[in-house]
């Protein structure tokens, strides 16, 4: 465990929440300036070039990977509010990188500083109750790179439970993906909805009034579900719940 | 070759979903075999599980390492026991074996026990053109061949057929009208299939496992008809693919762990049958002459091929059919080949070529839910990564190409988040173009594609007014000083 007064560490925000979702990025600050975390934001930063990756333009992917490893090559730590971007960062750019001279140093560095939210929180900082309060029934969705990538199991729920007045509800099928990935979701929109249904139905079945996940991607699918079906229940990223009652 | 569909995905996939009782019977069925095999598992372990894993990945990977050496001794040890054995580098080499050994010796009926190979080769119309009937006695194969169909799943061939729709076709192909129950209709295929197996001069299997040491050739069924077929024709004939091939006796006994808990739950199959060749003098049954047709029939490119080899690592046991949320919603034939599923993705395009299969690894969320229930341990998202780039840059053996727009789009996404700078000035240009759209901080409908596809059953989030990068500039810069 590392002794918190002297931690720094680089918020690499994401695309989707520096656009759409910026009350995430600020919830992510707040918690980890909360816990004494000196929190940097490089301004170079964009995209980790996880949907170009995906789409199998390698070459223009790694484009994007060697802005991000030149612009937080400095950074002790660098945080991300998003399983997939961090699975993209930790995972893929060493084999995106392995046979490059320069960048496939640069890549395995970054790899072992590069850490999702939660994951960072519970691991790097030891903490478990952030002192939040959140009155209300709380599902939690595993977010599937998080879950399977980074084998991040425990430490979003060990942080939803200790939330004053949170009462963490099961998800039916919770290890079941929300049918987001990324552009899939527009270039097959058929099997996306059918898979978010089946979401939908058993965020429904839990009774919760919001459900969680560690992902503003699979989140912006959920929520964009709920709501267009009527659902009065909230979809909001983890740092928001932890940054509830500041 | 099998008839490939592969390049109809979208529409089959279409009908698929829009089929709202196949989608509730999908659901339901993948979900029993899927929780069946999380039983198996608890019940020895997860722990002895892993190893189990990683026993048969090791042996997988070594065995593939080695494969030209364990093939040799293999042909060396079935042509000791009297065997012949036959390598085909393709289909049409595999059909021509087939039917040279069945026309030379004036065979007429084939008992067929399970056999994906011969759906990759449409065995079952060549043997019809040559004048020799097959008759497939897997009851579900059976199911699918009176159907005049293709295998809906690796191991549950009719699963996606109701009772009722068995029933009808019960009555219209075999002259059983009106059976009721199931148990009546296994019965009613158990009478015809009888005079079959008796009467059959040809048996056709294919294997779940080649024995290198010892010559074996070993069936995993849970039907007797599969073990019917290897001992009653006077004619025997194992037909599958190179990649079958295991070291030993002991490395078998992994696998046949493995196998049955990760496809059915089951602790071992009703039958394990091993086929060591044709009948010896002290024998009382078996057949007098025994051919195994090993078959290539594209598995050499993924062998070639790094990053996609461990998918020869598989022994099909549908595993990742079941727990795949795609499979569970298109289901198997929208795959339009004979391997459906995230297996079937990465095998499909590189069998029957990559130009006709884009769909295949695209169809995929990279949930990697697979890899977690595969019993090898083979990462399929990985590899379909790895497809999406042979697809969307090309590669040594194939010169596929993406379409024009994804290329603009990927080069023009490319250049917006080189430049935080043109990214703001997107940015202020998407803030005018959703404004006639945006209602709060949602788009209902967003008539632009892409969009326009994801606004056609979701609520879009439209652009904060302010970004992240500029909340931080403004305030929350200040505030960590």
């Amino acid at each position: 465990m590392a002794d918190s007064s002297q931690i720094r560490a680089s918020l690499f925000v994401t695309c989707l929440v520096d656009q759409l979702f910026p009350e995430v990025g600020e919830a992510v600050v707040g918690v980890l300036r909360g816990q004494g975390v000196r929190v940097d934001f490089p301004p170079g930063q964009t995209c980790c070039g996880q949907p170009l990756f995906n789409s199998g333009f390698r070459k223009d992917a790694a484009e994007l990977g060697r802005r991000v490893l030149d612009e937080f090559e400095q950074s002790a730590y660098v945080v991300v509010p998003s399983g997939s971007c961090a699975s993209m960062m930790k995972v893929f750019y060493p084999e995106i990188f392995r046979d490059d001279p320069v960048y496939g140093p640069k890549a395995k560095a970054l790899s072992e500083k590069v850490y999702e939210f939660s994951q960072f929180l519970v691991k790097v900082m030891g903490v478990e109750d952030v002192g939040a309060s959140h009155e209300g029934k709380v599902a939690y969705h595993p977010s599937c790179h998080l879950l399977r990538e980074l084998e991040a199991k425990e430490e979003p729920v060990t942080l939803l439970e200790g939330v004053e007045g949170l009462e963490h509800v099961p998800l039916e099928d919770a290890d079941t993906c929300c049918g987001f990935g990324g552009t899939f979701s527009v270039k097959y929109p058929g099997i996306s909805q059918a898979m978010l249904d089946d979401k939908v139905d058993n965020v429904v079945k839990s009774g919760a009034s919001t459900v969680t996940a560690c992902d503003a991607s699979c989140l912006m699918q959920i929520r964009g579900g709920l709501r267009r079906r009527g659902v009065g229940v909230e979809a909001r990223h983890l740092a928001e719940i932890l940054w509830d009652g500041k | 070759m099998s008839e490939v569909k592969t390049q109809e995905f979208r529409r089959a996939s279409a009908k698929v979903l829009a089929n709202a009782k196949l989608q509730s019977y999908l659901g339901r069925s993948m979900g029993t075999f899927d929780g069946a095999r999380a039983e198996a598992i608890e019940e020895i372990s997860p722990e002895r599980w892993e190893e189990l894993r990683q026993q048969g990945r090791e042996i997988k990977r070594h065995t593939l390492d080695n494969l030209d050496y364990y093939l040799e001794m293999l042909q060396e040890r079935v042509t000791a026991n009297g065997g012949h054995v036959h390598f085909a580098k393709d289909a049409a080499e595999a059909r021509a074996i087939v039917g040279q050994i069945a026309q030379t010796r004036g065979l007429k009926l084939a008992i067929k026990s399970k056999s994906m190979v011969s759906e990759e080769m449409g065995l079952n119309p060549f043997l019809e053109s040559i004048g020799t009937e097959p008759v497939e006695t897997d009851l579900g194969e059976y199911i699918i061949q009176l159907a005049e169909e293709t295998p809906f799943h690796i191991i549950a061939p009719a699963m996606h057929k109701s009772k009722e729709e068995v029933s009808e076709l019960f009555g219209e192909k075999i002259g059983r009208p009106n059976l009721q129950d199931i148990e009546a209709m296994a019965g009613a295929a158990r009478e015809v299939l009888r005079e079959k197996l008796v009467s059959a001069d040809m048996g056709i299997t294919g294997a779940n496992f080649l024995v290198a040491e010892t010559g074996t050739v070993t069936l995993i069924t849970n039907e007797g008809n599969g073990r019917f077929c290897t001992s009653v024709p006077r004619v025997l004939v194992s037909i599958t693919g190179m990649e079958k091939v295991v070291p030993s006796m002991e490395d078998l006994a992994t696998f046949i762990r493995l196998l049955p808990r990760a496809a059915t739950g089951q602790r071992i199959s009703s039958y394990v049958t091993h086929v060591y060749g044709p009948k010896r003098p002290e024998d009382e049954d078996g057949p007098e002459e025994y051919h195994l047709i090993i078959v290539d029939n594209g598995r050499s490119k993924l062998l070639a091929d790094p990053d996609l080899r461990e998918a020869l690592y598989c022994i099909r046991c549908g595993a990742c059919l079941n727990t795949c949320p795609v499979y569970r919603k298109v289901g198997g034939h929208s795959y339009g080949w004979v391997y459906p599923g995230p297996i079937g993705a990465v095998v499909s395009p590189v069998l029957v070529g990559l130009e006709r299969s884009k769909d295949l690894p695209n169809a995929s969320s990279l949930c990697g839910a697979c890899k977690d229930v595969c019993p090898i341990k083979i990462n399929i998202p990985h590899m379909l990564l790895k497809l999406r780039s042979q697809i969307s840059e090309g590669s040594p053996t194939s010169s596929t190409k993406a379409s024009f727009v994804d290329r603009i789009t990927s080069k023009g996404y490319r250049r917006l988040m080189s430049s935080p700078r043109l990214l703001g000035m997107a940015r202020t240009l998407g803030l005018l173009a959703q404004w006639p759209f945006s209602r709060g901080s949602f788009i209902r409908r967003m008539p632009i594609p892409p969009f326009s596809r994801w606004t056609r059953t979701r609520d879009m989030p439209a652009l904060a007014p302010k970004s992240f990068r500029q909340v931080w500039k403004e305030r929350l810069e200040e505030e960590g000083r």
